[in-house]
C-alpha cells in the first residue's frame, strides 16, 4: 500500500509495523507527530501497545529501559534538548544491552532556541554505545525502523534512527507501507534470553567491580563490531522481502568519480542534484551518503573513497574546538591507509539554514582550488 | 529466609563466561554496607503487628521475615530509617550507633 506521509509518521508506521509493545515518550517539536500518531494507534487498537505518558525525556527513556528489560519491544522518539536530557539513560540502555529503538529528529541545540535542523543533538550522543542510522527519505525511515529492531535485538544494542527536522520530519513523500505479514516474517517477536521476571529472578545492573567492568565493555565493543555485517545481511534480507536494499552507505555515481562529496541525512539527496550538474559540466563527481554512523562503517567508507582524487565532507554539525564530526571520522577511517585521497572539511547549514546544490558547487570550487586543504573548516554561507 | 553468605565470590576468568550485562554478579553480597551505618533500626516486638511493611520498603532488602517477625540484617542495613518512617505502629526506632 502506498501512502503520502510525513517523515515523523514514517517513524510511527515503522514502530507500528514492528509491533512495538511499549511506547514511552514526551512530546517535543519537531518530534511531536511521531508519538501523536502512535498514541492514536494505541487508542484505536491499530497497535496493541502500552503507551506510557511521562513527565520528561529522562523518564521516557527510563520507562523504555524497564519495558525492554521486561522483554517488551520498545520504541520512543525525541529531539535536541530532549535527547540531551536522556543522556544518562542512553548509557544505561547500551550498557544494559537493551535493544530499544528510538527516533531522533535532528534539531539544533539551544541557545539560541532553534527548532530547525542540525546534527549536534545526535552526534553529542556518539559515544553512548547506541547504533545510529541517518536517513534521507521517508521510505528509508519506515524501513530502517523495522531493520533497526532486527539488528538491535540480535546483538542487544539500542538503535537511534535519525532524520532531519522539517527537511524530512515534516516533509510529505510517497511511501510504500510494508505489508504487515511480510514484516512479521522478517522481524520475529522479541524473545530475550534473560528478562526481568519472577519466573527466573536476576539482579540487573548491580555493582560491577574493576575485575569485571572492563570485560562487559569489551563485549559491547565486540558486538558493536558485528553491527556493520549484520546491517548488510539484514539489508539484503530486507531487499528479498520488500525489494529495497538497506545498507551502510549510499553511493551515488561514485564508481568512476574523481571528486566525492561525503554527506549524511537529507543533504545527501541535495548533493545528488549537484553531482548531476557537475557531471553535465564534465566533472566526474559523486556522492557518498553515510547511513550507519555508529558503529562507523570503516571498510565500506574506505572502499568507496579510495579511488577518488579528492573527498569533501559536508558537516551540518561541529565539534567546537575541533572540526566537523563526519570530517573527523572520515579522516580517522583513512589515516594510515595507503593511497587515500586528501579530505576537505566543510561546515554548512547549522541551525537549519538551507543547504542547496549551489553550496555543493561552492564546495567543489573551493576544494578544486588547492591540492590539499588550507584549513580544516571550510565555512559555507557564513556572513562574515 | 536464610542468606547465602558463605557462597563463593563470583570471579570470572574470561569475558566468554560472563553474561552480556552486569547481571546477577553477586557483588553486593560482598559489599557489607552495614559499616556505613550511623543509626540502627531496632524493632520492639511488643508493638509490632507483623504487617511486613518494613520488609517491603527496605531498599536494600536488609529486613528478613523470620517466623513472621521482621529481623534486620545489620551486615547490610545502611541505617536509612525508611523502615522506621513507614512503620504504622512506630515499633521501629532508630538508635545512635556507638563505637
Amino acid at each position: 500500500m502506498r501512502k503520502v506521509i510525513m517523515g515523523n509518521h514514517a517513524l510511527s508506521y515503522g514502530a507500528m509495523l514492528a509491533r512495538s509493545q511499549v511506547i514511552a515518550a514526551y512530546p517535543i517539536t519537531p518530534q511531536t507527530q511521531v508519538v501523536e500518531l502512535l498514541s492514536e494507534m494505541c487508542a484505536d487498537g491499530t497497535l496493541d501497545a502500552k503507551f506510557i505518558k511521562v513527565e520528561s525525556e529522562h523518564s521516557a527513556m527510563a520507562a523504555s529501559l524497564g519495558a525492554s528489560l521486561a522483554g517488551a519491544r520498545t520504541f520512543t522518539a525525541t529531539s535536541a534538548q530532549g535527547l540531551a536530557l536522556m543522556h544518562e539513560l542512553l548509557h544505561w540502555a547500551s550498557g544494559g544491552r537493551l535493544p530499544v529503538v528510538m527516533g531522533d529528529i535532528n534539531r539544533a541545540m539551544a541557545p539560541g532556541w532553534s527548532i530547525w535542523t542540525d546534527q549536534n543533538d545526535s552526534l553529542s550522543q556518539r559515544d553512548t554505545g547506541w547504533i545510529q542510522f541517518y536517513c534521507a527519505s521517508n521510505q528509508e525511515v519506515v524501513d530502517t525502523v523495522i531493520q533497526a529492531f532486527k539488528v538491535s535485538e540480535q546483538l542487544l544494542i539500542p538503535s537511534m534512527v535519525v532524520l532531519d527536522a522539517f527537511a524530512l520530519s515534516h516533509t510529505y513523500e510517497v511511501v510504500e507501507i510494508p505489508d504487515q505479514a511480510k514484516v512479521d516474517a522478517y522481524l520475529p517477536p522479541f524473545r530475550p534470553k534473560y528478562k526481568l521476571t519472577t519466573a527466573d529472578p536476576h539482579a540487573f545492573f548491580g555493582l560491577t567491580a574493576p575485575e569485571h567492568y572492563m570485560e562487559l565493555r569489551y563485549k559491547l565493543q565486540k558486538d558493536m563490531e558485528l553491527v556493520p555485517g549484520l546491517v548488510e545481511e539484514t539489508g539484503r534480507e530486507f531487499e528479498k522481502a520488500f525489494g529495497r536494499r538497506l545498507g551502510l552507505i549510499d553511493a551515488y555515481r561514485c564508481d568512476d568519480a574523481d571528486f566525492l562529496f561525503v554527506t549524511s541525512g537529507t543533504p545527501g539527496y541535495t548533493a545528488r542534484v549537484a553531482v548531476d550538474d557537475l557531471r553535465a559540466e564534465g566533472v566526474k563527481a559523486g556522492n557518498l551518503r553515510i547511513i550507519l554512523f555508529r558503529p562507523f562503517p570503516f571498510d565500506a567508507v574506505r572502499k568507496a573513497l579510495k579511488k577518488a582524487r579528492k573527498v569533501a565532507v559536508l558537516d551540518r554539525n561541529l565539534s567546537y574546538g575541533h572540526h566537523g564530526i563526519f570530517y573527523q571520522e572520515v579522516k580517522s577511517a583513512l589515516y594510515g591507509h595507503e593511497g587515500m585521497p586528501p579530505v576537505f572539511g566543510f561546515v554548512a547549514g547549522l541551525g537549519g539554514r538551507d543547504i542547496t546544490p549551489g553550496d555543493f558547487k561552492e564546495i567543489y570550487r573551493s576544494a578544486s582550488a588547492t591540492e590539499r586543504p588550507a584549513e580544516d573548516i571550510g565555512w559555507i554561507g557564513v556572513k562574515r | 529466609m536464610t542468606r547465602k553468605k558463605d557462597v563463593k565470590k563470583i570471579v570470572f576468568a574470561s569475558e566468554k563466561e560472563m553474561p552480556v550485562t552486569a547481571m546477577s554478579l553477586g557483588s553486593m553480597l560482598y559489599n557489607r554496607t552495614g559499616a556505613w551505618r550511623n543509626i540502627r533500626p531496632e524493632v520492639d516486638r511488643s508493638k509490632c503487628i507483623q504487617c511486613g511493611i518494613c520488609w517491603k520498603f527496605c531498599p536494600d532488602a536488609s529486613i528478613d521475615i523470620v517466623d513472621n517477625w521482621p529481623v534486620v540484617d545489620y551486615e547490610y542495613c545502611k541505617g536509612c530509617g525508611i523502615c522506621a518512617e513507614e512503620c504504622p505502629t512506630k515499633c521501629i526506632v532508630m538508635v545512635e550507633e556507638e563505637k
